[in-house]
């Protein structure tokens, strides 16, 4: 994350490969209703490695039986929020599991700079390290 | 001449009657005969849909135009004919045939596409189509969804939703409409939007007293039941006399018919002193049909 390779944030499954295409996203959106999972759709200008929650794109979609309603979907986001993160999460309700188990990225921004590492000195020469992401410092929405 | 050029190996000729057998949709529609009583002109109007796709079929495997064909339907009759039993027999068709890629039936009605609140309805609409997406959407009475006498009724916005899906992702489902037929015109003539892309519109004809007392038949061998011979000429009695009353609703009405003598059989054999074997319990008599008030004179549609 922190050498921000190839200006590409590397969260999920997929992330260090080219983006996916319209087909290869169905065929996974295909793996996941075949096992049973809710498909949701999130977006978020924040992608700090620790900004778990992102916000959802609609209701997450139980009970389909094919993908291309949710294709529809991520593409109407996509069109909403164009210079955003988008990402598919599949969840898993069934128990003991109860947890995402698929989550990757379908949108990015054209540029992504990155992270910087924060040093901070503290008593006694120790160092606390961080990580803040270049673009969050402007205000929610003018990012990227 | 086969050149470099062409993208895929084109084939000289196709069999049509082997893409039929292949896809085993023969082997359905022979189900539908021998599952479904009468029907004749929807059972033929099946089998040139069904011949119509395996062209389409066929002429797609040989690179020429097919464009990809409208298959919306709409379903018209009266209660009882059939409607929901075809539509399912449909969905197996067309993804036998490759036209869907799933092949369930999400059945529904105004309340499931229609919000109750302003913006409720799109959502909602959109939620159900996803569902259906890759498969067949039934609605059922689709009339309701428009309500000409308010004109801020949310029905118009469920409906605007639906032509859009229905026209722009024409391979994605396949939408059936069905109610009953005077209804069906009228809803019809006040959305044209609708009539225009619905490709198919099968009338469901009411069933002959022959038919039904057939159907009858069928409903009493898969419960294991049986009609002792004065009960199957009290049953046709019967149906003879239920079709003239109201509110008749042709193969519903016999199930019902069926499910009250059942429980009058139940009665009558519970008020027996001593054993009663399996000949008894599968055994539906005169008197078990004949104490229906349709054999009373002062009925006014009921079964």
């Amino acid at each position: 994350m922190m050498t921000n390779i190839g200006a590409r944030l590397t969260q999920g499954q997929f992330s260090f490969l080219p983006d996916l295409t319209e087909v290869q996203i169905t065929a996974q959106l295909n793996y996941a209703l075949k096992q049973g999972w809710a498909i949701g759709i999130e977006y978020t200008d924040d992608p700090h490695p620790r900004n778990t929650y992102w916000d959802m794109y609609g209701n997450p979609m139980f009970d389909l039986k094919d993908p291309a309603g949710i294709l529809k979907e991520i593409n109407e986001c996509r069109k909403t929020f164009p210079k955003h993160y988008v990402r598919v999460t599949a969840f898993d309700a069934a128990r003991g599991w109860e947890t995402p188990r698929m989550s990757y990225i379908v949108n990015r921004p054209k540029v992504e700079p990155g992270f910087q590492l924060v040093r901070e000195e503290r008593e006694g020469r120790s160092i606390r390290y961080t990580i803040r992401s270049y673009a969050a410092d402007k205000p929610e929405g003018e990012r990227y | 001449m086969n050149t470099m050029s062409s993208p895929s190996p084109v084939l000289a000729s196709v069999d049509l009657a082997a893409i039929l057998r292949e896809a085993r949709v023969t082997e359905a529609l022979e189900q539908l005969d021998g599952e479904l009583v009468g029907l004749v002109p929807v059972k033929t109007r099946l089998r040139e849909i069904a011949a119509f796709l395996a062209v389409e079929k066929a002429r797609s495997a040989l690179g020429m135009a097919s464009g990809a064909p409208s298959l919306h339907m709409s379903f018209t009759g009266n209660p009882g004919t059939g409607k929901t039993t075809v539509a399912m027999r449909i969905a197996e068709i067309l993804h036998r045939l490759g036209f869907v890629r799933k092949g369930h039936l999400i059945a529904v009605t105004r309340d499931d596409l229609v919000g109750q609140y302003i913006g409720h309805t799109a959502p909602k609409t959109k939620e159900v189509l996803k569902r259906a997406m890759g498969g067949v959407l039934f609605i059922d009475e689709a009339y309701y969804l428009y309500r000409p006498e308010n004109e801020r009724d949310y029905g118009q916005e469920a409906i605007e939703i639906l032509l859009q899906v229905m026209e722009n992702q024409r391979d994605d489902l396949v939408v059936i409409l069905a109610g009953y037929k005077e209804r069906m015109d009228t809803f019809f003539r006040s959305n044209p939007g609708f009539s225009s892309r619905i490709a198919h519109h099968i009338d469901f004809p009411d069933y002959s007293s022959t038919e039904l007392s057939s159907i009858a038949g069928g409903m009493l061998e898969r419960m294991q039941y049986r009609l002792d011979p004065a009960a199957a000429i009290a049953f046709d009695e019967y149906i003879e006399r239920r079709q003239r009353l109201p509110h008749f609703a042709n193969a519903r009405s016999i199930r019902n018919a069926l499910d009250r003598a059942r429980l009058r059989q139940a009665s009558r054999l519970v008020a027996i002193p001593g054993p009663v074997d399996a000949r008894d319990l599968s055994t539906i008599t005169e008197q078990d049909i004949r104490a229906s008030r349709v054999f009373s004179e002062d009925n006014n549609g009921s079964d």
